[in-house]
């Protein structure tokens, strides 16, 4: 059954915007990305957001609603009380460029910044095989859909602009955690360089990251405290650095 | 102006739009660490009460001090004299440092006093109050990467506490087969420590998790899967097993002191 919502747009650019109220209708089962369409449709249209699925795969459609960085295509407006105003803003850890739509190529740069996969020498393409259990711990970091929600949420870069040249941010945590944990990526210190040029020790796990995912990847504990650790085994465990210098050997 | 507020971001002026009781947990969790605290503190330099019929309190345990009640020391071995520059040591102050860093460096509880001690950040999507961050990248929060080695530490006394509530099964006069209250509370306080540190992230790694090729370690796979399970409880662990640590230090106080009676099952 159909009813009004109230709604509270972000409205403007670089310059200068403001909090707009609108009334809308909602449909049952409508997501906060379809009363966001008919508003453009009905009294603003002009107002500027990125979508793409419509099925929480792209991750087009991040935004912040009532505060909490989400995608718009997945959060039903069923979900807040009848009377409730929605907030809806753009994500506010990036530039603005206009209403809800921000400008997010600081990811692409971070990921321009990490080392790619490193395949053995020794190995021609078509000649690598790997067991099912190696594959699995980081097929789940496969998951991502770069929505950038991670990157949003984290306070590192979130409340500290001046650490977004040294901070990688979680979504490429998780990419160097699937490289680190690949059985054949022969790229030497991927470890060193997480936390010397991505700001690993940056990272205070509040797990923020963790709960804004749309995909629930264990960001924090299946990869960011892993890299922790494997950074503390080169780094931070003279014991544990003395056994590789004899044993000669990385990873195991 | 950063953060949030950045030229280049966009212009709301409210530090979060949250509408939810986001407030209300570091609220709740910085009231229980901080009473804890308090507690511990107190019973740390109290050095009274520990010891009553085969009853220790984990606080106490191992009882290292050359003042420690004989009947609380491991075979009488007591390494650490009784006074230090005139001032008489307290034996949880010898071994307290342990579980303290344990529990300090644990990355769960990292993520707790960030949030409701130190507000960075509140909760999420709140701004937090500081104009710098430099996270565990200097001193002192870099000492937070020895967690491994508060580990190792907190399993030489988890094998302890787990003696403690072995010993426990004794009656006053000393004789084995007969279970009391205290007996229960002991064992609950070290199930819960060891299930504490078996959850724990150090674990996981050292256990496997540092592995790239799990297929050519099929033991330690199987060690870490086992592992991984208890970790997705690890923040339960570290709640249910401070309680239990400190409701066994009460309960042995309280009898210690007289105020209870211990009650024997059989």
């Amino acid at each position: 059954m159909a009813r009004n919502i109230k709604l509270r747009i972000w409205r403007g650019d670089s310059t200068d915007g403001g909090l707009k109220d609108v009334v809308v209708e909602a449909n049952e089962g409508e997501v906060v990305l379809d009363v966001i369409h008919r508003v453009q449709a009905t009294q603003m249209g002009d107002l500027a957001v990125r979508w793409n699925c419509k099925a929480g795969k792209c991750g087009s459609c991040s935004m912040e609603i009532n505060g909490k960085p989400r995608l718009a295509c997945m959060t039903q407006v069923a979900s807040f009380g009848e009377e409730e105003t929605i907030t809806v803003t753009p994500l506010r850890a990036f530039p603005i460029i206009k209403d809800l739509v921000t400008d997010v190529s600081f990811n692409y740069k971070k990921a321009m910044e990490v080392p790619a996969y490193e395949h053995p020498a020794n190995l021609a393409p078509g000649e690598a095989r790997m067991e099912q259990i190696d594959v699995e711990r980081s097929q789940e970091f496969r998951k991502c859909i770069e929505c950038f929600l991670c990157q949003d949420v984290c306070h590192v870069v979130r409340d500290h602009e001046e650490n977004k040249k040294s901070f990688a941010g979680p979504r490429f945590f998780i990419r160097i955690a699937e490289l680190d944990m690949h059985p054949l990526d022969t790229l030497k210190n991927r470890k060193k360089t997480a936390q010397e040029e991505h700001g690993l020790g940056m990272c205070n796990i509040t797990k923020c990251c963790t709960e804004v995912c749309p995909e629930h990847i264990k960001i924090t504990d299946n990869a960011i405290i892993p890299m922790k650790e494997r950074v503390a085994d080169i780094k931070y465990d003279p014991i544990r650095w003395l056994g590789t210098k004899i044993r000669k050997r990385e990873g195991l | 102006m950063s953060g949030v507020f950045s030229p280049t971001r966009a212009k709301i002026k409210e530090r979060t739009l949250r509408t939810d009781k986001w407030w209300l947990q570091p609220l709740l969790t910085f009231s229980v660490l901080i009473s804890f605290v308090i507690y511990a503190t107190f019973r740390a330099f109290e050095n009274d009460n520990y010891y009553k019929d085969h009853l220790i309190s984990p606080f106490y345990s191992p009882c290292l001090s050359e003042a420690c009640v004989p009947e609380a020391t491991i075979n009488g071995f007591t390494p650490v004299s009784a006074e230090i520059l005139n001032f008489a040591l307290s034996p949880a102050l010898i071994i307290l440092i342990f579980p303290l860093g344990f529990r300090m460096t644990c990355y769960y509880y990292r993520k707790s006093y960030y949030r409701s001690f130190w507000m960075s950040p509140p909760a999420c999507a709140v701004a937090e109050p500081h104009k710098k961050y430099t996270g565990e990248t200097r001193f002192p929060l870099i000492i937070q990467n020895s967690h491994r080695y508060f580990f190792y530490a907190g399993l030489v006394l988890n094998v302890i506490l787990t003696y403690d509530a072995v010993i426990s099964f004794k009656n006053p006069e000393g004789e084995w087969g007969h279970m009391s209250v205290g007996s229960l509370v002991l064992l609950v306080s070290s199930t819960m420590l060891w299930l504490y540190s078996m959850s724990c992230h150090s674990c996981r790694h050292t256990i496997g998790g540092r592995l790239k090729n799990f297929s050519k370690h099929p033991v330690r796979y199987k060690l870490w899967s086992w592992v991984s399970v208890l970790n997705h409880s690890h923040q339960q662990f570290a709640w249910f097993s401070l309680a239990a640590v400190a409701f066994a230090d009460i309960y042995v106080r309280q009898v210690a002191s007289g105020a209870w009676t211990n009650f024997y099952f059989f």
